[in-house]
C-alpha cells in the first residue's frame, strides 16, 4: 500500500516524472539504439542475425571516399548557406526596424517561404531549374547569358541548393534579428546622437555589437539545422547528379533506406551527432566571449 | 481520500490504454492496406476499388509510392515487424531475393499460376513455393518522333550505329536527338540492353563481370551518345524527368521501358499529336539484338497479413483477367498469356507496340538489373560508371579501372550476402 502522504513528500519527483519519461522514451532511447546498432553489422540483405562487431562499422565508414566527401559536402552547404542568410537577415531586419507603408504587408511575405513544406518548396524549385524547360534558363537565354545546369550539374548543383536555403531561411534570422533590434534600450543611441555620430558608425559602433548575441544565437539555431538539411536536397536532387550533392544526412539515408546496411548507416549518424554537437559548443564559446 | 481519488484515476487512465486492443476487435466490417505504386497499373486499380468494396464489402486503404519509396517504406516496416501492409505491388527484380529470404511474402499455395509464362513465376519461386503474382512485364523499346524523322528523311534505325546517326541529324533547334536515363542507378536498368547488345552482361553465373572489353565497348556508346546527343543535365534524369522533355517536343528519340507509351500520348500532358509517335524495338547491337524483357511489377502478399482472407480475395481480384485486359486496353503490358490473346485486346492495342513485345519475348533477355539482394548498393556503383562515361562522352581514360574497381566492390557484396558464384 501507499504510505500516507507519499505524494505529498515526493511531489517534486512524480511532477516531473511524465516529462522524464517522454524524453528518454522519444530522444534518449532513439539516440541510444542508434548508438547500439552502429556497433552491429546489421544489414538486411545478408538475412542473418544482427553481430556486435565493435568498431568495424566506424572504420568501414572512415574508409569509404562518399563518406569524407559527404563531411566536407555537408560543411560547404551549411557554411555558404549560413553567412549568406545571416548577412542578408540582418540587412533585412535593418531595413524593417523602422516605420514605413506597408511594413506588415512585407513581413507577412517574408513569412512565407518559412512556412511552406520542403518538399514543395523542391519540386517548384526543380521546376525553375529544369536545364531543358525551365524558368531560370529561359531567363538566362533571354538576357543573352550563358546556360546552367543547375541542380543537374555536379559543378553547380551544391550552390544551387544553397539558393533554395537562402530564399527559404533568410526570413528566419531576419524575424530573430528584428525581435533583438526592438529589445535595445534607447540610450546609447541618444547620446551617440548628442555626440554628434553618423548613421554609419552608429550601425557599426553600437547597433551591431549590442547585435551579436542575437545574431549569434540565430546563427546557431541555423547552422544546426543546416548540417542536419534532408528534406529539400532529397527533394531536389537525391544526391545526385551522381554523389554530388550527397551530405551527411543523405548518405545515411542511402546506406539505411536504400542499401538496407542499418550498421554503417548507424555509424555515419552518431558522426554527424558529435558534427553537430561539436559545433553548437564552439559556437556557444564564441557566444560568451561576445558576451564578456 | 483525495489520495485515493488521484490513484483511482491515474489507474483508469492507464487502463484504457489495454482496454483499445479488445474493445476493437469484435465485428467490424474488414479492412485491408494496400500500398501501389506511381505506375500506371496502381492507377488503374486505384480508380477500380470503389468497384471492390461495393461487391466485396471489404474496406480497402490504399497508399500509392513512387518505386523507390515502395521499397523502402515495406523494407523498413517488415525489419521492424511493424507491419500492418496486407498486399501489395512489388519488383520482383529489385526487392524479390530479399523480401523471400527474409520471409515477408506468404507463399501462394492457393493461386492459380496457369495462365503465367512459367519463367516469369520463376523468378519468385523458392523451394517450389511461388511468392509473387507476375503483373506487368517491360521491355525496351524506342520512342520516336515520326515527322521528325520524315522531315530529315531518316528511316527508322535498326542498328545501334544507325542509331547514333540519326541522333546526329535530329540534335538541332533546341531539340536533343537521343535521351536515355542517365541518372545513375536509375540507368542500370535502360543501360542493360545495351550492354546486351554489345556481348556484355552485369552478373554471369552471379559474378560481376562489367568490365570485360564488350561491356566498356557498351558503355562508352552509351556514354557518348547522351553525353553528345542527350538533353542538359542528362545525368540527374530518370523517366520522369525525360517524358516530359519528350512531351514537350524537346526530345526526338528515347528508350525507355514499354510501359510509357499510354502516358506519353495522354492528349491532356503532351503537345506531340499522337500520330507522330512512333515505338519500335530498340535497334541492334555488334554482338546481339537481345532487349531486356522483365517482369518489373508483381503483387504480393504480406506473410504477417491479420486478413489473409480479404487479402487473398484483394489479390485474386487485382491479378484478375478482366482487369489485365483493362490494362492492355490502356497499352499496359500485362503479363497473364490470355490477356494478350484476347480479341479486343488484339484490336485495340497499339500494332507497333505488340510487334516490340513479340521482336522482345522471342530475343530478350529476361534481367534488366544485377540480380542480388544488394541490388540497391550494386546500382549506384554500376551508375558511377554510367555517369562517368557520359560526363567524358565516352572518352575517359580511366573508364575501364573505374568499371573494374566496380565490379570488385559488387563482388564483394555478392560475397557478403552469401550469393557470390555458383548456380
Amino acid at each position: 500500500m501507499i504510505k500516507s502522504g507519499f505524494f505529498e513528500r515526493n511531489l517534486r519527483y512524480i511532477f516531473p516524472l511524465p516529462a522524464l519519461i517522454f524524453v528518454l522514451l522519444l530522444m534518449v532511447f532513439p539516440v541510444g539504439y542508434t548508438l547500439f546498432i552502429s556497433f552491429t553489422d546489421w544489414t538486411l540483405t545478408s538475412g542473418r542475425p544482427l553481430k556486435v562487431v565493435g568498431l568495424e562499422s566506424y572504420l568501414t565508414v572512415l574508409k569509404e571516399p562518399r563518406f569524407l566527401d559527404a563531411l566536407g559536402r555537408t560543411f560547404a552547404f551549411t557554411f555558404g548557406a549560413v553567412v549568406a542568410e545571416s548577412i542578408l537577415g540582418t540587412t533585412i531586419a535593418l531595413v524593417l526596424n523602422r516605420e514605413f507603408r506597408g511594413k506588415n504587408a512585407l513581413k507577412f511575405i517574408l513569412l512565407l517561404p518559412l512556412v511552406a513544406t520542403p518538399v514543395a518548396i523542391g519540386i517548384v524549385w526543380n521546376l525553375f531549374y529544369d536545364p531543358t524547360i525551365g524558368f531560370l534558363n529561359y531567363v538566362l537565354s533571354v538576357l543573352g547569358l550563358p546556360q546552367s545546369g543547375w541542380v543537374t550539374a555536379s559543378a553547380t548543383v551544391l550552390p544551387s541548393l544553397v539558393i533554395v536555403d537562402i530564399w527559404q531561411w533568410t526570413p528566419m534570422i531576419a524575424l530573430i534579428v528584428l525581435a533583438g533590434l526592438a529589445g535595445l534600450s534607447t540610450e546609447p543611441y541618444e547620446s551617440a546622437k548628442v555626440d554628434g555620430a553618423s548613421s554609419v558608425q552608429t550601425l557599426v559602433h553600437i547597433t551591431l555589437p549590442l547585435l551579436a548575441p542575437t545574431i549569434l544565437t540565430a546563427i546557431i539555431l541555423r547552422a544546426i539545422d543546416a548540417l542536419k538539411t534532408y528534406d529539400i536536397i532529397y527533394a531536389m536532387t537525391q544526391g545526385g547528379p551522381g554523389y554530388a550533392s550527397e551530405t551527411l544526412n543523405i548518405l545515411a539515408y542511402k546506406f539505411s533506406f536504400e542499401y538496407f546496411n542499418l550498421g554503417q548507416a548507424s555509424a555515419i549518424l552518431v558522426f554527424l551527432f558529435f558534427v553537430v554537437l561539436l559545433f553548437s559548443l564552439g559556437v556557444m564559446q564564441l557566444r560568451k566571449r561576445f558576451e564578456q | 481520500m483525495k489520495r485515493i481519488l488521484v490513484v483511482l484515476l491515474i489507474a483508469s487512465l492507464c487502463l484504457s490504454v489495454f482496454a483499445q486492443g479488445a474493445a476493437e476487435a469484435p465485428a467490424k466490417p474488414q479492412e485491408i492496406r494496400v500500398l501501389l505504386a506511381n505506375h500506371p497499373y496502381g492507377e488503374l486499380l486505384k480508380a477500380a476499388i470503389p468497384e471492390f468494396e461495393a461487391s466485396t464489402g471489404i474496406k480497402v486503404n490504399v497508399e500509392s509510392l513512387q518505386e523507390s519509396q515502395l521499397t523502402q517504406k515495406l523494407t523498413t516496416e517488415f525489419a521492424t515487424n511493424s507491419s500492418t501492409v496486407d498486399v501489395f505491388m512489388t519488383r520482383p527484380l529489385q526487392e524479390g531475393l530479399l523480401f523471400i529470404k527474409n520471409g515477408w511474402y506468404a507463399p501462394l499455395d492457393k493461386y492459380d499460376f496457369t495462365d503465367y509464362p512459367g519463367a516469369s513465376v520463376d523468378i519468385g519461386r523458392k523451394d517450389g513455393k511461388a511468392f509473387i503474382v507476375p503483373l506487368v512485364i517491360e521491355w525496351q523499346v524506342l520512342y520516336y518522333r515520326k515527322d521528325l524523322f520524315a522531315q530529315a528523311g531518316l528511316k527508322v534505325p535498326t542498328t545501334l550505329a544507325e542509331l547514333e546517326n540519326a541522333a546526329k541529324v535530329l540534335t538541332k533547334d533546341g531539340i536533343a536527338g537521343f535521351g536515355s536515363r542517365g541518372k545513375g542507378a536509375a540507368a542500370v536498368t535502360q543501360f542493360s540492353s545495351y550492354l546486351y547488345n554489345f556481348g556484355g552482361l552485369y552478373l554471369d553465373k552471379n559474378v560481376a563481370v562489367f568490365d570485360t572489353p564488350a561491356a566498356i565497348e557498351a558503355l562508352r556508346y552509351y556514354g557518348r551518345m547522351l553525353g553528345t546527343y542527350g538533353p542538359q543535365g542528362i545525368v540527374s534524369m530518370s523517366w520522369e524527368n525525360l517524358m516530359p522533355v519528350f512531351q514537350a517536343g524537346k526530345l526526338a528519340m528515347w528508350t525507355d521501358a514499354s510501359v510509357f507509351l499510354g502516358q506519353i500520348v495522354d492528349p491532356t500532358k503532351t503537345q506531340i499529336p499522337a500520330a507522330n509517335v512512333g515505338v519500335t524495338s530498340l535497334p541492334a547491337g555488334p554482338k546481339g539484338d537481345s532487349p531486356f524483357i522483365v517482369t518489373s511489377w508483381g503483387m504480393g502478399m504480406s506473410a504477417k497479413s491479420q486478413n489473409a482472407d480479404a487479402a487473398m480475395k484483394f489479390l485474386n481480384w487485382a491479378t484478375s483477367k478482366e482487369l489485365a485486359i483493362k490494362g492492355m486496353l490502356t497499352n499496359i503490358p500485362m503479363a497473364r498469356n490470355s490477356a494478350w490473346k484476347d480479341a479486343t485486346v488484339q484490336k485495340g492495342m497499339n500494332p507497333e507496340l505488340i510487334a516490340t513485345q513479340a521482336h522482345a519475348a522471342k530475343n530478350g533477355y529476361p534481367l534488366d538489373r544485377p540480380f542480388m539482394s544488394a541490388v540497391g548498393q550494386a546500382r549506384d556503383l554500376i551508375g558511377e560508371v554510367i555517369i562517368e562515361a557520359i560526363n567524358t562522352k565516352g572518352t575517359s581514360t580511366k573508364l575501364q579501372a573505374l568499371a573494374t574497381e566496380k565490379v570488385n566492390a559488387v563482388n564483394e557484396l555478392l560475397k557478403k550476402d552469401g550469393e557470390y558464384g555458383g548456380k
